[in-house]
């Protein structure tokens, strides 16, 4: 490899470093608000979060959360919380303020780093187990385009909360980085649960690396690529947005949450940035194809883009391979538990003839697979099986969940093997295909649902005596989720107040599509739910 | 289709038969007022919320910037009824 790697590094700071030593006024991050860091000064703001952190009792392997819009300071805090060799837990910066202290509260942050306008956060936490350090930012400190904090946010923070400024001003964390090591845990990203509680994917430095350093040798980056950064922090597209753009010394281009969610607008940031890599879901771009007005534009610069989190339908990825026929596109796949595992490059144009979903392709060099039936046999080449994987950037397990680790992994052949729950089938030629799933896993906008915890949000709606869930295909969203419920009154439920139960519940991409009101749930001879029946009942509903 | 009349209670209303018929199918229409919040609200996600731009600007003949969708300028049916009126004034 060639100057721009990071020779032995035991923690993704350990490329920031490299990068800031080579090239310190080269500008790191570009804000969502215009403001810049180059990379000297966003190392040494780091380093000072990091001081303020240890010099509060913030110890190597403590967990450190934030919930900051996507901005400068939280490409601060996350670097801060890996230099004190803490792990870092970001959530959705607009989520249910329940849901985000859930999660805060199931990996014991020590330091919680908060936006002012999402005090709400913190009311939302019992007081007696609120995190020992609690960081108010103030939303002109977050270099982010978020709007500004409702009047009166600020007091609700508790007296003892420190401002982000003086974590800024802090002396730096002078710790030798030989104490430094792979198998520490880099970052824990939360994803939907079956029962309704959230589970934390718990990461080391030394899983992102493999990834990371496999996504050099295939992308070859320099310091003069302009990467998008779209996917929120929790998010794990994320990871390769800020490690690989950091390791090279090139420019990460944060887009803000407005912009994110605005497909006419964001070819047009594409253009004026002249970016060279962009990375996000295929609903996103989808979008972009569709409402962009990419024909309009100059997107000459863009060399790679890469989508990954669900099945890009063909019809979409042929509209806009036809619109932007110039870059190279790569179809990654992975659970957020392994990192990318899988690669596939897509070869523009798509053929008109083409119908069936390209294929997640062969295994990144960084892992291993194996297709297994239900008893845990090999199946014979070409047929259907579920995609285990092992290899380096595997995660160590959720956090505090020995009984779901229990389940997905398999010890074989003195290696671990984590069952990813997608079936798939090897096609010559192509690598594997993704046929689906057998659980009640969904992806929606690249985002992983479980229906369970849909089902546990309605039922803890007082207005619902019953709830259940069941997901659909859909030809415009991939998936449709439809909510089959029973009114606790005789009258029935408003669909506005439904909706606005799943909106402070969950977050939007888990919020139903439709909701079928029943005056009870069928019920199968067992007394179980029955599925099937309501599977019916909605796809009649979408006939008509 | 012909530019519907600017009166606000029109717009507001013409948008609300809008958000029914297309976003809460069997709603009491009742339930929804100038003033229910329908993003925050949870009743339109972002892609219904360029269903509803893509509407506003065919009926009433007019553009909206991507600013303007913003969560805190259309939000509310009165919000987006003031846009429309704003914007046809001009």
């Amino acid at each position: 490899m060639g100057p721009s790697s990071a020779p032995g590094a035991a923690s993704l700071a350990d490329l920031l470093e490299a990068s800031a030593r080579r090239d310190p006024a080269r500008v790191a991050i570009v804000a969502p608000d215009g403001r810049t860091l180059d990379y000297r000064e966003l190392d040494e703001r780091a380093d000072r979060v990091a001081g303020f952190l240890r010099a509060h009792g913030v110890r190597p392997g403590d967990r450190v959360g934030f919930c900051l819009p996507k901005g400068l300071a939280s490409v601060v805090v996350l670097f801060g919380a890996m230099k004190a060799r803490a792990a870092y837990v970001p959530v959705d910066w607009g989520g249910p303020a329940a849901r985000n202290a859930t999660i805060h509260r199931d990996c014991q942050v020590a330091a919680l780093f908060l936006g002012e306008a999402r005090a709400d956060v913190l009311a939302a936490w019992p007081e007696s187990e609120r995190p020992r350090v609690v960081v108010r930012v103030a939303m002109g400190e977050t270099g982010s385009s978020a709007a500004p904090a409702a009047a009166g946010a600020a007091a609700s923070f508790p007296a003892g909360a420190h401002d982000f400024a003086a974590a800024l001003a802090h002396a730096p964390l002078a710790e030798p980085t030989a104490a430094r090591d792979r198998g520490q845990l880099a970052y824990i990203l939360y994803t939907s649960g079956s029962t309704g509680v959230p589970k934390g994917v718990a990461l080391t430095h030394g899983n992102a690396l493999s990834f990371v350093d496999w996504c050099s040798e295939l992308y070859a980056p320099t310091a003069a690529d302009r990467f998008s950064s779209h996917a929120p922090f929790h998010f794990d597209l994320s990871i390769f947005d800020l490690y690989v753009a950091l390791k090279h010394g090139a420019t990460l281009f944060l887009v803000g949450e407005e912009l994110g969610k605005d497909p006419k607008a964001l070819p047009r940031f594409v253009a004026e940035k002249r970016l060279t890599f962009w990375y996000s879901t295929p609903s996103v771009l989808a979008l972009m194809a569709e409402f962009g007005q990419l024909e309009t534009l100059d997107l000459a610069s863009l060399r790679h883009v890469l989508f990954a989190g669900e099945v890009f339908p063909v019809p979409s990825l042929r509209r806009l391979t036809k619109l932007l026929p110039r870059p190279r596109y790569w179809n990654l796949y992975g659970p957020t538990e392994t990192n990318v595992c899988n690669f596939a490059e897509v070869v523009p144009p798509v053929p008109d003839a083409r119908t069936r979903p390209y294929p997640i392709g062969p295994l990144c060099s960084h892992c291993d697979g194996l297709v297994l039936d239900e008893k845990q046999v090999e199946v014979a080449k070409g047929e259907e099986g579920l995609l285990w994987i092992a290899g380096e950037s595997l995660f160590q397990g959720y956090w505090g969940r020995a009984d779901l680790d229990a389940k997905v992994f398999l010890q074989r052949g003195g290696r671990r093997w984590y069952n990813t729950g997608d079936v798939v089938r090897w096609v010559d030629g192509e690598g594997f295909l993704y046929v689906g799933r057998r659980d009640r896993m969904v992806k929606r906008r690249g985002y992983r649902i479980e229906l369970g915890e849909i089902e546990a949000a309605l039922q803890r709606d007082p207005t619902l005596r019953e709830a259940a869930v069941v997901a659909l295909p859909d030809p415009e969203a991939g998936v449709r989720i439809d909510a089959h419920v029973a009114p606790a009154a005789a009258a029935p439920p408003s669909l506005i107040a439904l909706k606005r139960w799943c909106a402070q519940a969950l977050p939007p991409f888990m919020s139903p599509d439709r909701f079928v009101v029943h005056e009870k749930l069928p019920r199968t001879s067992t007394d179980k739910v029955d599925y099937p029946a309501l599977l019916r009942r909605s796809a009649e509903g979408a006939a008509r | 289709m012909s530019p519907a009349p600017d009166d606000p209670k029109t717009i507001a209303d013409e948008l609300r038969r809008f958000l029914l018929a297309e976003f809460l199918p069997g709603e009491d229409p009742a339930n929804l007022k100038d003033d229910t919040p329908l993003r925050t609200g949870g009743i339109l996600d972002s892609v219904a919320t360029l269903k509803v731009v893509s509407f506003v600007e065919q009926r009433w003949s007019i553009e909206i910037d991507a600013h303007e969708a913003g969560v805190e300028h259309f939000d509310r049916i009165a919000d987006i009824a003031a846009l429309v009126k704003r914007k046809r004034g001009k």
